[in-house]
């Protein structure tokens, strides 16, 4: 029978399905963090409970942690005792943690595809919603709740009904400044933060074959932006070469036959979607949002939307919405002032978005009137970029390099935006008070928010690469 | 877990929709590692001032609206996996949700831990803000295991979809680690048939 990519995994892991139950399905790889294990690991003391398969799974420290002067012990008591429990937790059960000071420490979802933990037909998840990311590789990987992660903790396992397929094609080029995230955001805009609920997405067509596996990942990045669980992409070989010589991928004779195995990952020609959706690669503008779901973005010389046009109900939500960014209906954003530029979070964080936002700022200099931070992904990223000289880059243009982590994307550490200002941010939600209280939030591209930090306010980035490169 | 069955209450309306996990819970109070006391910083943002003050205007700080039922609008939960969210919310007291759309990560997290999101129609859900408009104590009756919400002012019923394994669970009191422990000779079968 014809299968979809998604049914070929999941079928390959379920370890038992009965009628009127969820199946249980097998998990390959378990990645964990300091916010959502603590009461999990907690869950299986009570029980009585061992780490079932604990290499087979992996621990760091980056939702919490500051960005600056990580070897300091962490000045903020809660924190601190956060993520010392995570340390004590791991050193219990088994677990390996590369934390703070450790040389693969980073962002939980950088960290597993540099290291090559993550890779094609795998069952991945973590406690965390962007989980999904790692299906840029063609994994099944999801985020879960706490008590989920204690169950897999338990068992390996976890109780899951098969999801609905939605197979989302994007074809024809990209033109010039546009990428990955305004592919993305521009998705999330024409089907809604709720578009995709139940679903796990398969990414296909022209333009997302011809990514790379960094922008891969900024797309199936944001699937649950769009409510789905998880957004995949068939492993070709871009994902091969990428995967080849990392630390903890197949090598020899196990490189050979897993990448036979791989390359039986795909959908079926004729395999049935239960929704599919098409666009055009040309259609997509630098993308910018406007509203506090990830779903109010608009090309960035569109105007916003007026409130009139909304349907009745939803009125009163969207301009609350409105009134929280201070932004008046059908009004543009262009020219509007920025206070902040955040480049950073799972969403760009790696070291391609470091080298696209060196590249366009070189022998530039930010507005005095911004303040911009540059969170790399992982200590291998903030290295990497050492190496080629993008800090010198980055200092020469008053953009701060700060340390790997989360950071200002969920303002749970102290980087947070103050109340009022404005951030365009490469992060992935805009919600109210995401990245610190009354903090208004835009979500853009790298190269966008690179734009932002150069003129002082919202831009055409198009306009400025015109004006370098005619 | 809690067990659930019958309810019958008055309601706290919140009529917004796409309701995310950040208003929920705010990031900034996910530093706790216990399940407890995530209640008073529900919806910290839209229920208190910088200075810890209510504000008037939020429906959990006007006396006149009390219940352990939540209704509001749909996308309910959307965004961070943290289920935090549904500790915050049960730890404030209520035992249900009832919107016209639940995110997938906040649905099943609020089933592992007893709080019952219940998903109605866009229009019943029009005709519970309707009822508690008219009259704030207007009270529903949720019955799970006939999977009915009723308005008991005006009678109107609507039923509900709940997966028949979560059913049990939830009317059991018992989790799904429970479940597939009881199972674990099956798991160690298929890794070594991997």
């Amino acid at each position: 029978m014809s299968k979809t990519l998604v049914e070929k995994i999941w079928d390959a892991h379920v370890v038992k399905s009965e009628e009127g139950f969820p199946d249980i399905l097998y998990i390959d790889t378990h990645l964990i963090h300091e916010v959502t294990s603590p009461q999990a690991f907690d869950g299986l003391r009570k029980r009585g409970l061992p780490v079932f398969r604990p290499k087979q799974t992996v621990a760091t420290a980056d939702h919490n942690v500051p960005t600056l002067n990580q070897l300091l012990p962490i000045k903020e008591e809660l924190s601190r005792y956060q993520v010392d429990m995570l340390t004590k937790n791991c050193a219990e059960f088994g677990v390996e943690l590369y934390g703070l000071g450790h040389p693969f420490q980073g962002i939980v979802h950088v960290i597993g595809p540099e290291l090559g933990i993550t890779l094609p037909g795998k069952t991945m998840v973590c406690g965390d919603s962007h989980t999904s990311t790692h299906g840029a590789f063609g994994a099944i990987a999801f985020g879960i709740g706490t008590s989920q992660v204690e169950q897999v903790f338990a068992t390996q396992c976890l109780l899951q009904s098969k999801p609905k397929t939605m197979k989302i094609e994007v074809n024809g080029e990209l033109g010039k400044g546009v990428g990955a995230k305004d592919i993305i955001l521009y998705i999330i805009a024409k089907i809604s933060a709720a578009g995709g609920t139940g679903y796990f997405i398969e990414y296909a067509g022209s333009a997302i074959e011809a990514l790379s596996m960094e922008a891969r990942m900024t797309i199936c990045n944001m699937s649950i932006e769009m409510g789905a669980r998880g957004g995949l992409i068939a492993p070709d070989q871009t994902t091969f070469d990428y995967i080849k010589g990392r630390k903890f991928a197949p090598a020899g004779e196990e490189w050979d036959k897993a990448l036979a195995y791989w390359k039986t990952l795909y959908s079926d020609a004729d395999a049935k979607f239960d929704s599919v959706l098409t666009f055009d690669a040309a259609d997509i503008a630098p993308m910018i949002t406007y509203g506090t779901n990830p779903g109010m973005g608009m090309g960035i010389q569109e105007h916003i939307p007026a409130t009139g046009a909304q349907p009745e109900k939803e009125k009163l939500s969207y301009q609350k919405a409105l009134d929280y960014m201070g932004f008046d209906d059908d009004s543009s954003l262009i020219g509007k002032p920025v206070d902040y530029v955040f480049i950073g979070s799972c969403t760009n964080s790696r070291i391609e978005d470091l080298r696209e936002v060196a590249d366009f700022v070189k022998d530039k200099r930010k507005a005095d009137n911004v303040t911009v931070w540059i969170v790399p992904g992982s200590k291998q990223v903030e290295q990497q970029a050492k190496n080629e000289g993008l800090d010198k880059i980055f200092e020469a243009a008053g953009f701060q390099l700060r340390e790997p982590g989360c950071s200002a994307c969920l303002g749970m550490n102290e980087d947070k935006i103050p109340a009022g200002k404005y951030c365009v941010s490469t992060s992935n939600r805009n919600f109210e008070g995401r990245q610190g209280q009354n903090a208004r939030t835009l979500l853009a591209s790298p190269l966008t928010a690179a734009a932002a930090a150069v003129t002082g306010k919202i831009t055409d980035v198009r306009d400025l690469l015109e004006k370098i490169n005619p | 877990m809690k067990k659930f069955t019958k309810l019958t209450s008055a309601v706290v309306p919140l009529n917004i929709e796409n309701i995310d996990t950040d208003q929920i819970i705010p990031a900034r109070f996910l530093k706790a590692t216990t399940r407890e006391g995530f209640g008073e910083n529900l919806f910290r943002d839209w229920r208190y001032e910088n200075d810890n003050q209510p504000k008037a205007d939020f429906v959990m700080n006007n006396p006149t609206y009390s219940g352990q039922v939540l209704v509001a609008g749909k996308n309910f939960g959307c965004g961070s996996s943290r289920e935090h969210a549904a500790w915050a919310i049960q730890d404030a007291g209520f035992d249900a949700v009832i919107s016209s759309f639940f995110a997938d990560i906040f649905k099943g997290n609020a089933l592992n831990n007893g709080l019952l999101p219940i998903q109605v129609s866009d229009e019943f859900l029009a005709q519970i803000f309707n009822a508690v408009d008219s009259n704030p104590k207007s009270a529903l009756e949720v019955d799970l295991e006939n999977q009915t919400v009723t308005i008991l002012e005006t009678g109107a019923q609507e039923s509900f979809e709940i997966n028949p394994y979560k059913k049990s669970c939830l009317i059991n009191g018992y989790d799904d680690i429970d479940f597939i422990l009881n199972q674990k000779q099956l798991i160690e079968e298929f890794e070594q048939a991997k």
